[in-house]
């Protein structure tokens, strides 16, 4: 498997090359190079201990690249992705087939700021691109360096000082096929001073066969710029995804970001805040339902590197079946950093005997005049509150229901559209055998 | 009403109840006392459906049937109700919402028809306004950060909407200032009717000045030892539980 990513890059790479500046050629060369000389990581590594990328590493993947057609059954029409838009929110949309842009199902805007397409961005936006692709990156694992070489499409934003977005954008990309497929996409989100732009994205396959998405998305906040970002992961029962997100943050940004994993065969979730400058604040939620066979991993990582700024992080699980869970959170203090306020919180209910969850709070300190807290918990469905409402007439199984939606609120309760809202709740009643009202 | 025969009940193999005899006719308001430690709250629970507790000997039956073997659920299809002595803060379901499900659920497993929206609401408005409640109660979670009265407040609201045939009140006038106990007790006194019954279990007899009882029934050590009407309240609020505690001894 690693050579054959390899060869799909140097084989290439001329054509890679082509496409854009060669400050970006040499930066994929350079990923590239680590890529071949460490491999994927195993369970050795630390930050993959509990998650093993064998199960995936394992399928016969196709390996998609710009420089080969299309295939015939990449096309899809609007009818087959209707169901998974969030459709009564009026939204930018940005479509992606097999890492391919889809023009025909997608709706973007040059009108003020750009919400296009990473791969229409190379050359027309080398200005934005080269300073940001791969700033925040290149130090991090070899999955990333790989997205780096080989990825060649995604999301692009770019937000000037002061404009808000009149819509949200909803990202969406999808993997569909009769073989199994392996796609790399890469985001470049830049929103100047003041900007303010709001991002729902979703991966989803279309297809049984297996398929894995190496997601790796970078993220620039200007001063006192907002972004909010809810991060769907409804996936199918054979799709895996890894996926590896960092947010750089100026003065008095805000960033939240919403993952709500509720299926996919395997999930692992890296998402990295920076903040640079004082007054920045990182909010970030997770919610995951895991059951069956499935994994859900997140690591997360704050780096507090300026005084005065703020991350809060809640994170819920609910694990039934043979499911696991990972949750790793970091927070680093930098020296120069007095006066953070970090709060991290970790929460799980294991519902079966064979279900775990591995927890582990990771909190490093250098400053001194800092506020920080962490807590986690594993429990089971609390018996006098299950007792209490069956007590009432609401049967066992609504009753657990709505004990777990309950558990799972705060992870959702900051999401602001109503219709998200309640798509998140048929969501998850669905996964939890209930019609929700 | 209900009828209950020769109740032997443990928890972790420790006896609890130790053959309860109890009978409760339509329209009737019994009061359970007795010292902390004695066995009401297990006997309220135990009635409830609480799966913590086993039956070693006896019977529960409702309306002539033996309910041992029905769910906690069940139990309140059939319009048993228990009023919580410490009910359970639930965050991010509110009141509303919990009203419905449950009063629905009960109407569905009899059988009726759900009440429209419309009808819900008008009904909850009335309930609230007879037990002095904020309109705002509505859509907050349930119970949490509720003060003490306003959850017990909370439990009476539930038991108004859901109009159940025996209604369990455990301890009911804990934790409540004497405004809120007047109010509660106004909100029991205007659902008694010659078809439903109450079972009040209290330690003290002051919520037994607002709500006159039919029987009193001390209980101690897992039976009960007395019973009389009113005035064994009073008695009992002058003289205390240690004349009893010494009869039995």
């Amino acid at each position: 498997m690693k050579d054959r990513l390899a060869a799909s890059y140097w084989l290439y790479e001329s054509q890679y090359a082509a496409m854009s500046s060669p400050a970006v050629t040499e930066r994929r060369r350079n990923a590239m190079e680590r890529f071949e000389s460490e491999g994927f990581p195993t369970v050795r590594h630390e930050d993959w201990k509990y998650t093993s990328l064998k199960k995936v590493l394992k399928a016969e993947y196709a390996l998609n690249s710009p420089f080969s057609e299309a295939d015939e059954s990449e096309t899809l029409e609007f009818k087959d992705i209707k169901r998974f838009l969030v459709n009564d929110i009026d939204c930018y949309r940005v479509v992606f087939i097999n890492g391919r842009y889809s023009s025909w199902l997608s709706e973007t805007t040059h009108r003020g700021f750009d919400v296009c397409t990473l791969g229409s961005a190379w050359k027309k936006y080398a200005d934005q691109v080269e300073p940001h692709f791969g700033r925040l990156t290149q130090d991090l694992g070899t999955t990333v360096q790989l997205n780096t070489a080989l990825a060649w499409d995604g999301l692009y934003v770019n937000v000037p000082a002061g404009v808000t977005l009149d819509k949200p954008i909803q990202a969406l990309y999808f993997t569909t096929g009769d073989q199994p497929v392996f796609n790399q996409t890469r985001s470049l989100i830049l929103l100047g001073d003041g900007a303010k732009a709001e991002i729902i994205e979703r991966h989803q396959s279309l297809t049984e066969a297996e398929t894995w998405t190496n997601a790796v998305d970078e993220v620039f906040l200007g001063a006192n710029a907002h972004i909010h970002w809810v991060k769907l992961q409804h996936d199918s029962s054979s799709a895996a995804l890894t996926q590896h997100s960092v947010i750089e943050q100026k003065r008095d940004s805000h960033a939240t970001v919403h993952t709500i994993s509720t299926d996919g065969k395997f999930l692992r979730n890296n998402l990295d805040f920076k903040l640079v400058e004082p007054g920045a604040e990182a909010r970030m939620f997770g919610l995951s339902l895991a059951d069956g066979q499935q994994l859900v991993d997140h690591h997360t990582r704050v780096d507090h590197l300026a005084p005065h700024c703020v991350s809060r992080e809640n994170y819920k699980g609910i694990f039934d079946g043979q499911s696991n869970g990972v949750f790793n959170g970091q927070i680093h203090v930098h020296v120069d950093a007095q006066k953070t306020l970090a709060f991290q919180e970790n929460d799980n209910l294991i519902l079966s005997d064979k279900a775990s969850i591995d927890t582990k709070p990771q909190l490093e300190i250098f400053a001194d005049d800092v506020k920080c807290s962490h807590g986690c918990t594993v429990g089971q469905l609390d018996e006098d509150a299950l007792f209490y409402l069956r007590a009432r007439g609401i049967q066992r199984k609504e009753a657990q229901a709505l004990l777990m939606l309950a558990f799972a609120h705060d992870a959702v309760a900051d999401i602001q559209h109503p219709s998200l809202q309640a798509k998140l709740h048929r969501l998850i009643g669905k996964k939890l055998g209930v019609e929700m009202a | 009403m209900i009828e209950i025969v020769n109740l032997h009940a443990s928890v972790d193999g420790q006896p609890i109840l130790k053959g309860i005899n109890l009978r409760i006719d339509a329209g009737e308001v019994h009061a359970i006392m007795g010292p902390n430690g004695s066995g009401k709250s297990t006997l309220s629970n135990v009635i409830a459906g609480r799966e913590d507790y086993e039956i070693t000997q006896g019977d529960i039956l409702f309306q002539g049937e033996s309910i041992l073997e029905r769910a906690p659920e069940e139990r309140a299809h059939l319009g048993l109700f228990l009023s919580f002595q410490y009910p359970v803060e639930i965050p991010g379901v509110t009141v509303s919402n919990f009203i419905k499900t449950a009063l629905n659920e009960s109407k569905k497993a009899r059988g009726e028809e759900p009440l429209d929206a419309s009808t819900m609401l008008k009904k909850m408005r009335e309930k609230m306004d007879l037990l002095e409640m904020d309109k705002g109660f509505l859509s907050r979670s349930l119970n949490e950060g509720f003060s003490g009265g306003e959850k017990k407040r909370n439990e009476i609201f539930q038991m108004a909407m859901l109009e159940p045939k025996l209604a369990i009140l455990d301890e009911t006038d804990s934790g409540l200032d004497i405004d809120a106990l007047r109010i509660v007790a106004n909100g029991v006194n205007a659902l008694r009717s010659p078809e439903n019954s109450f079972m009040i279990i209290t330690h003290y007899q002051r919520l037994l000045d607002h709500i006159i009882p039919d029987h009193v029934h001390v209980l101690f050590q897992g039976k009960i030892v007395k019973s009389g009407d009113k005035n064994l309240a009073l008695e009992l609020e002058e003289r205390g539980y240690d004349w009893i505690k010494k009869e039995q001894a």
